[in-house]
């Protein structure tokens, strides 16, 4: 291939990178990463033409785990789509199903009960430190810090999913949120496992730190990686963590104020670089400040019934219209957007995935960087497949 | 933030004879949409992104849908004088016609800058079948380069001035577009009888029923 | 390795090794050792993905059935562990990893979609199950299945392994010569794989169409 194959791209605040292309440099080696390749998160590629070490184009490639989530969505009734939201990103199933109970609320027009958004809140929160745990263990592999940092997190994880099983029946796969409130009542027993599991993260989030941020290979493999600015960022769709780090405030807790979020007290901690780094410090601190969102609640669960008590579960049929509703999940903006015709079924149920739209300036970021890079910045990108694919 | 009849008078103070239509929502939601013309969209997108009180910097979602072709029978009641002198007769009658059916694709905008949102543009096109294009965003929001993709590949719509129109989650000799209301999977498979109808009479065109035992004389 | 009556008994044997004399048989010790020492491929497909790696962690630990070793390389693998959804796109290219697998080599497949297509069955993306290409020796059900379950998977896997004759019509496929073990790689069509299954490894199930449901 020449130089002429090469289109840069010309989108604001865009890099682009030209490959030096004579008789002394050779020509340029295209590489296929993935499908199968330990580091893609699943089953993602990336088709990388490399100018010695140098990217000079990346294309990701897509679709090898698209199961027609959409089309599987249209043709079942709204309540049989929430086993379904389970499976987009499958690490988040509590708040994905919150997204899709928020789209079909608002279409239909239901109440929550107070009960039941404060344990939204929980499990979201609960959710939220269960991803970035797994995310910052899932870069350190990346890095090459086979392991350690990895079976830490997943010890936590554990410990999460238990609470997740003793409430829903199941580990990841939950289908506990229903439109105008949760499945079943947690426990007195439940928020005192799970306010056991508040007071005790910080000890492990003390432990994961003093592992890691201020690891001289971290930094050395990190700072200044995969730069984003916040223009492009904000231009491309970004959300969640990687557009924070770029040093956007930008949070639909605080910007939606959705559920009951206004009323607990918490900072949103912002980058300043945009960098690899930046986004792995993002997450740790979130963490932090999800544990604050987590005491608050459990210490103000208010009793009450956990359903609308007018919410039907059989034969729902919202009226004619449509509906866009998003959070903020661990990964950025989930959002669905549903048009109904008075059926049973969704007439368009569409899943606005944040993995999928973040991985856009994936090529931005990894232009002029080393494979081993692109690695380590679509770690720090976090992407589920099931979620950038469906 | 202003209403959405406001944006729309906003928009063609400045972009007179630009053809916006506003699309009402029924639901609770209440999120009310702009119809506009292919002609002029790619204008309105900017003007809404860099317009000081706008501000809409980002693209959140995009979205096709395909709306089939409508049969719908129109009953007209007409009044016919009775030949043999008697009263006139008022007779109804019935007409049949095709509403055509378009490929629509729905725009999410926020702003990040102002914190106000959404507002949901929608493009339309012509028909399903050989007037599917319509001007591409991508040039305007980089968010929409992956979904628009999307969108050609699951519905078919051509984007003019994307820069890498390609099917994104398909294979690249794909030849359907599976998202289409109308679209018919391979069968390829069996299929269980389960009680929902339509997978039953799959089944039965997979497997005929076996003959059926002669019915006993009656007495 | 006669049909005769083995000359000594299974409570005899163990009785023995009871008192410290341990008598085996050349296949015994043989599938013993590969059975011990499972490499899986280091391949996660979807959800499932998940609970494998959480298999592989500090909980559940696979390493106690000798099978932590996941191998990036299908090349230095025994196992293929289908965990997840197999779509249409990727089916080519689990055929090849499995084509890539050196002999003996095993195929689990983990959860309802590996199985059958799952709860994504009626999908025009989604390939049926990972048994019309590939030949399967473990199914283990489950959306996803626990981490227990893949254990248990495995373990009758090891059972499968050890109980394999050396030699004979139900030898291992790496001790044949007579059948072909390379399964052939479906093409892109224009609307679905071509061929949509391997006859040489699945045939269609008989009608499932119950006679008073017809």
């Amino acid at each position: 291939m020449s130089v002429s194959d090469l289109t840069p791209l010309s989108a604001p605040g865009g890099s682009t990178v030209r490959a030096v292309h004579d008789e002394f440099h050779g020509d340029l080696l295209e590489v296929s990463m993935g499908p199968h390749h330990p580091s893609t998160h699943g089953v993602f590629r990336m088709i990388v033409t490399l100018d010695g070490e140098t990217i000079v184009k990346l294309k990701p490639v897509f679709g090898y785990l698209h199961r027609n989530h959409e089309k599987l969505g249209e043709n079942t009734t709204y309540l049989a789509s929430m086993p379904y939201t389970d499976r987009l990103d499958y690490l988040n199933s509590m708040t994905n199903n919150w997204a899709y109970a928020v789209a079909v609320e608002k279409l239909a027009g239901l109440a929550v009960p107070e009960r039941a958004e404060y344990v939204r809140v929980i499990l979201a929160e609960l959710t939220r430190l269960l991803n970035h745990s797994c995310l910052a263990g899932f870069l350190m592999q990346d890095c090459g810090c086979s392991g350690t940092p990895l079976m830490y997190a997943f010890r936590e994880r554990e410990k999460i999913l238990d609470l997740f099983e003793s409430l829903s029946g199941s580990r990841m796969m939950c289908n506990y949120q229903r439109f105008g409130g949760c499945r079943v009542d947690p426990s007195a027993d439940w928020l005192a496992g799970a306010q056991r599991l508040t007071d005790g993260y910080g000890a492990f989030l003390d432990e994961f730190e003093a592992l890691l941020t201020g690891n001289e290979i971290l930094m050395a493999r990190t700072q200044g990686v995969g730069r984003l600015s916040s223009a492009l960022a904000i231009s491309a769709g970004v959300t969640g963590p990687a557009l924070r780090a770029t040093g956007v405030a930008h949070d639909l807790r605080k910007v939606d104020g959705y559920g009951v979020y206004p009323r607990f007290d918490f900072r949103v901690p912002l980058g300043d670089h945009g960098d690899t780094y930046d986004r792995y410090m993002i997450r740790i601190l979130e963490m932090r400040e999800s544990l604050k969102i987590l005491s608050q609640a459990l210490a103000g669960l208010p009793g009450g019934p956990i359903m609308d008590p007018k919410a039907k579960l059989r034969g729902f049929r919202p009226k004619a219209g449509e509906a866009y509703g998003r959070i903020e999940g661990p990964k950025g903006e989930i959002g669905f957007y549903l048009i109904s015709d008075g059926s049973a079924n969704p007439y368009r149920y569409r899943v606005r995935p944040p993995s999928f739209i973040n991985l856009t300036i994936l090529e931005d970021m990894c232009l002029g960087r080393t494979v081993a890079d692109a690695v380590i910045i679509l770690g720090s990108v976090d992407i589920v497949l099931g979620e950038v694919d469906r | 933030m202003d209403t959405v009849e406001q944006l729309r008078d906003r928009l063609l103070a400045r972009f007179p004879g630009a053809g916006i239509t506003v699309v009402a929502n029924p639901s609770p939601a209440a999120q009310h949409s702009l119809l506009l013309t292919a002609a002029t969209a790619r204008d309105l997108a900017l003007f809404l992104r860099d317009e000081p009180g706008l501000q809409f910097d980002q693209c959140s979602n995009v979205t096709g849908v395909d709306w089939p072709d409508k049969e719908i029978v129109d009953t007209t009641k007409v009044t016919l004088p009775d030949p043999a002198g008697g009263p006139p007769k008022v007779v109804e009658q019935k007409s049949k016609r095709v509403e055509p059916g378009c490929l629509e694709v729905v725009y999410h905008l926020y702003s990040i800058a102002l914190r106000h949102g959404p507002v949901i543009l929608r493009l339309r096109t012509a028909n399903r079948t050989d007037s599917v294009t319509l001007p591409s965003l991508t040039p305007v929001w980089r968010s929409c380069e992956f979904q628009e993709r999307e969108v050609f590949d699951l519905f078919g719509v051509v984007f003019a001035g994307h820069p890498d129109l390609r099917r994104i989650l398909m294979w690249d000799g794909y030849q359907d577009h599976p998202m289409r209301r109308d679209y018919v999977e391979p069968d390829s498979y069996e299929w269980e009888p389960t009680p929902h109808g339509e997978v039953l009479a799959k089944a039965r065109q997979h497997y005929p029923a076996p003959a059926a035992a002669p019915e006993a004389p009656k007495p | 390795m006669s049909d005769a009556a083995p000359a000594i008994t299974q409570a005899e044997r163990d009785d023995l090794r009871r008192n410290g004399i341990l008598l085996t048989s050349l296949e015994e010790l043989y599938n013993w050792g590969r059975s011990h020492s499972v490499w899986p491929l280091n391949f996660g497909l979807a959800c499932c993905a998940i609970e494998m790696i959480a298999a592989s962690m500090a909980r559940y630990d696979i390493a106690r059935f000798g099978s932590e070793v996941f191998r990036p390389s299908p090349r230095q693998a025994d196992l293929l562990i289908v965990s997840g959804t197999v779509t249409k796109k990727m089916a080519p290219q689990v055929v090849r990893l499995w084509n890539q697998m050196p002999e003996p080599k095993y195929c689990i497949a983990m959860g309802a979609c590996a199985i059958s297509g799952g709860p994504f069955k009626q999908g025009y993306n989604v390939l049926k199950g990972i048994d019309r290409f590939i030949p399967v020796d473990i199914y283990i059900p489950g959306c996803p299945p626990r981490p227990e379950a893949l254990l248990h998977g495995l373990v009758q896997l090891q059972a499968k392994i050890s109980g394999q004759p050396l030699t004979g019509p139900d030898a291992p496929r790496h001790l044949r010569t007579d059948i072909e073990c390379d399964c052939p790689v479906p093409e892109f069509g224009a609307h679905d794989l071509e061929p949509p299954q391997n006859p040489a490894v699945w045939t269609p199930p008989p009608a499932v169409v119950r006679p008073d449901k017809a």
